[in-house]
């Protein structure tokens, strides 16, 4: 808290997701006010509750589903909501089938692609003009899995990937104008996106990932991987040439 | 239907260790399909898996993890009731609430407890005698109950509204339904501090003596009794004493910011001890050192000190090693007490089965749950490292227990044989005829109800 007790206008969107849960209440602990924006409205309004119970800060529920939507409506009902301060813009919707679903599979692919691309272009192009200049900041829940294709899960690889390469020129584009654009990478967090799931290990606590996610939009960075050490393992398996990548069974 | 784990689960003794199909469900629709689940043959709630035995388990069958639901949705600051959901933690609603002045009613001796468990188990704390139990702080609670359509319905209920499946449920161990929601009354506090007191006894007369006299009369008591030692320092105690430590009784630079106390710093346990480590040896060593150390006299200590010493050591439950231990909780009647406190430490002395923890703390009136467990009388806990032959000695223990007409805390418990449950329950009955009526097809069930012969 102390000096960094800003007051930011923050909206999150996927805002039900365990990890948005997380960034949602590490943001409300330094006095933001939120709108949290997702499918499901009553959780939304829970998860509101929860924050304005808990840390006594302004919240607000607003209903989106990125597959279905028109994002300058959105960005209109935000601004109300936030009397037009609109600080921070968080993106956490995503959406992961069994790669064996998917393949062969249009309808999945297209909800693949939607929710965790194209939905997030659309929402970040709709929101660049009405942030906070200088000081606004765009934050993308990306993924590891988009560093690189892996047989096993590439379908929702590449939709990250996708991400990454938006946000990667959009932090220059934005230079500028003094807005920040975080991509995170988280590696596996313990959420219903992975519960369950066979081969997981070092999961991470989603509120530990929320935390670390809201540091670094503190101090403005552009890249981040967590929990931090899988920036060590990603700079390995990104260097691994692809005539061997290809023969490795990932 | 989400998507659930087959998991090895135990609880805080770990022991026993069971297969289970949990769900942990991050929303209310999943809550509900998770309930529904037909693919499993029956569920039950599990909180923080703080409870000892084997409530929070179902062999092969679902389990709930309602931790991901845990958000306080309402506060009223003059009433100082809290509507949360079941999954919220004592440790959470003290992060929010004691920086403005409010701490639970009642608190066991981990914060690392969430609601559901606290209204299931109807759990006490060192203040039992002046302020009851947890139910005495339970305004209402919303129920998930299964329907004849195979779907879950929620119900409120609450001293106005189904008071006899409200009774229940305190204490009912999770086989009255689901607690989605309830409401809570905090309680005002003067600061985050403890006015702690320490005194040493020298034997278990003296400390019984203890609580009817001055000591008795603190919002907070408790006994700590080495129960190895023998001879002339048979039941040598530590009584220890606590109230809301008042604005103008703390020091200097802390009366400016009362709610203030400083986090404690967490270490963690990071591996099974091998069983080797707790020899009756090391267990009279550390009971002696713990009887040194304590502070005779008064002294004021952050709340979180006072009532959760045990809680910046994560997973310390682990120094019992991969076998890992019982807890021995029984109340016993106040009459004939004395003796039956004597009878039961005698027992467990002379079986060397050595103990960590040996609590002894007087209760008051019962709540109105009839599988509630506090009543009037000396309560007396103890951890027991696993053995082979320590069901025998608790099976022995439970005995004396019955003769005196007391009972054993099911929260605690992994080994009750099910032919004393109705005499140490009497109004088992009336908890059998709420089950019939709200769940008659088990959808809900345990490992203990089973155990227990809950589900008959
Ligand atoms: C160090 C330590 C100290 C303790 N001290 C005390 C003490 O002083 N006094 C005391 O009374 N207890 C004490 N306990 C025991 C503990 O308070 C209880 O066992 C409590 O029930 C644990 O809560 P939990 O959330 O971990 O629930 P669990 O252990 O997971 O479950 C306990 C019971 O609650 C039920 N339950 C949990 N959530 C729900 C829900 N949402 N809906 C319906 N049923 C539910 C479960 O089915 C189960 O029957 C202590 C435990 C520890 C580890
Ligand atoms: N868990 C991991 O290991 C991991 C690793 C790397 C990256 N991530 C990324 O982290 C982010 C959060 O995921 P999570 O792990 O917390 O899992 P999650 O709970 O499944 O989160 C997915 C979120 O996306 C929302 N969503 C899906 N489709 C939507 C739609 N059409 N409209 C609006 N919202 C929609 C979901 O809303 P509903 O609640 O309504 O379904 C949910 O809030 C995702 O972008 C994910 O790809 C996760």
């Amino acid at each position: 808290m102390s000096q960094e007790r800003s007051k930011h206008g923050t909206v999150i969107v996927g805002a039900t997701s365990a990890i948005a849960r997380g960034i949602a209440r590490a943001c409300a602990e330094r006095g933001d006010r939120l709108v949290l924006a997702g499918r499901d409205l009553d959780e939304c309004e829970r998860i509101a509750a929860d924050v304005r119970t808990r840390f006594g800060v302004e919240s607000f529920a607003v209903r989106l589903d990125v597959e279905d939507m028109d994002p300058s409506a959105f960005v209109q009902a935000c601004a109300e909501r936030l009397e037009g301060a609109i600080d921070r813009l968080v993106l956490s919707q995503g959406f992961m089938a069994e790669q064996s679903d998917a393949q062969g599979n249009p309808a999945l692919v297209a909800r693949t692609q939607t929710v965790n691309l194209t939905s997030v272009i659309q929402l970040c192009e709709a929101f660049v003009p009405h942030l906070r200049v200088p000081g606004g900041m765009v934050c993308v829940v990306s993924s590891v899995a988009g560093d690189r294709g892996r047989p096993s899960n590439h379908i929702y690889g590449s939709s990250k990937a996708g991400v990454n390469a938006y946000l990667e020129g959009l932090g220059p584009r934005l230079r500028e104008q003094g807005v920040g654009v975080l991509t995170v990478k988280p590696g596996f967090v313990d959420t219903a996106m992975t519960w369950g799931l066979p081969g997981m290990f070092l999961v991470a606590d989603p509120q530990d990932v929320g935390n670390s996610i809201v540091r670094a939009m503190q101090k403005r960075r552009h890249v981040i991987y967590t929990p931090f050490f899988w920036r060590g393992i990603m700079l390995i398996i990104r260097s691994i040439p692809g005539a061997i990548f290809r023969r490795l069974s990932l | 239907m989400p998507r659930r784990k087959h998991e090895s689960l135990a609880c805080w003794g770990n022991h026993p260790r069971y297969d289970c199909e949990s769900a942990r469900p991050e929303t209310w629709h999943a809550l509900d399909s998770s309930c529904a689940d037909s693919e499993v043959s029956s569920v039950i709630a599990r909180g923080l898996g703080r409870s000892y035995g084997d409530a929070s388990l179902n062999q092969d069958a679902g389990v709930i993890r309602t931790e991901r639901l845990d958000r306080a949705l309402r506060f009223d600051e003059d009433t100082g009731v809290l509507e949360a959901e079941a999954g919220l933690s004592l440790k959470a609603i003290n992060d929010a609430f004691l920086p403005r002045g409010f701490f639970p009613g009642v608190t066991p001796g981990s914060a690392f407890v969430t609601l559901g468990g606290a209204i299931a188990a109807d759990v006490h704390g060192k203040n039992h005698h002046t302020d009851g139990s947890f139910a005495r702080w339970t305004e209402a609670i919303e129920l998930l109950l299964p329907t004849d359509n195979g779907a879950w319905e929620a119900r409120w209920v609450s001293r106005d509204q189904d008071a006899e499946l409200f009774h229940a449920t305190l204490g009912g161990m999770g086989l009255t339904g689901v607690i989605r929601r309830c409401r809570v009354r905090l309680k005002p506090v003067p600061s985050a501090y403890i006015d702690a007191s320490y005194q040493r006894v020298a034997n278990l007369d003296e400390a019984l003596e203890g609580f009817t006299g001055a000591f008795g009369d603190r919002t907070y008591s408790v006994a700590w009794i080495d129960c190895l030692t023998r001879g002339d320092n048979a039941g040598r105690s530590v009584l220890i004493g606590g109230e809301h430590a008042p604005t103008d009784s703390l020091p200097g630079e802390l009366g400016t910011d009362p709610y203030a106390a400083p986090k404690p710093k967490r270490k963690r346990v990071p591996i099974n001890f091998p069983s080797i480590a707790l020899n009756p040896l090391s267990v009279r060593a550390f009971n002696a050192c713990y009887y040194r150390t304590s502070r005779p006299s008064g002294r004021i200590e952050p709340a979180r000190e006072f009532f959760y010493p045990l809680d910046s050591v994560l997973e310390w439950n682990r120094i019992y090693g991969k076998r890992g231990f019982q807890q021995y909780q029984v109340v016993v009647p106040f009459e004939n007490g004395a003796a039956a406190v004597r009878t039961l430490l005698d027992r467990i002395t002379r079986a060397k089965a050595a103990s960590f923890l040996a609590v002894l703390k007087a209760m008051g009136a019962s709540s109105e749950g009839p599988l509630s467990f506090p009543m009037p009388g000396w309560t007396l806990a103890l951890d027991l490292p696993h053995t082979k032959r320590l069901d025998a000695l608790l099976h022995d223990l439970d005995a004396i227990s019955v003769e005196f007409g007391g009972r054993r805390y099911l929260a605690k418990d992994a080994s009750l044989l099910p032919e004393h449950l109705p005499t140490m329950y009497p109004r088992l009955e009336e908890f059998m005829r709420v089950r019939d009526r709200v769940d008659p097809h088990r959808r809900l069930s345990s490992s203990l109800s089973r155990r227990l012969g809950l589900d008959g």
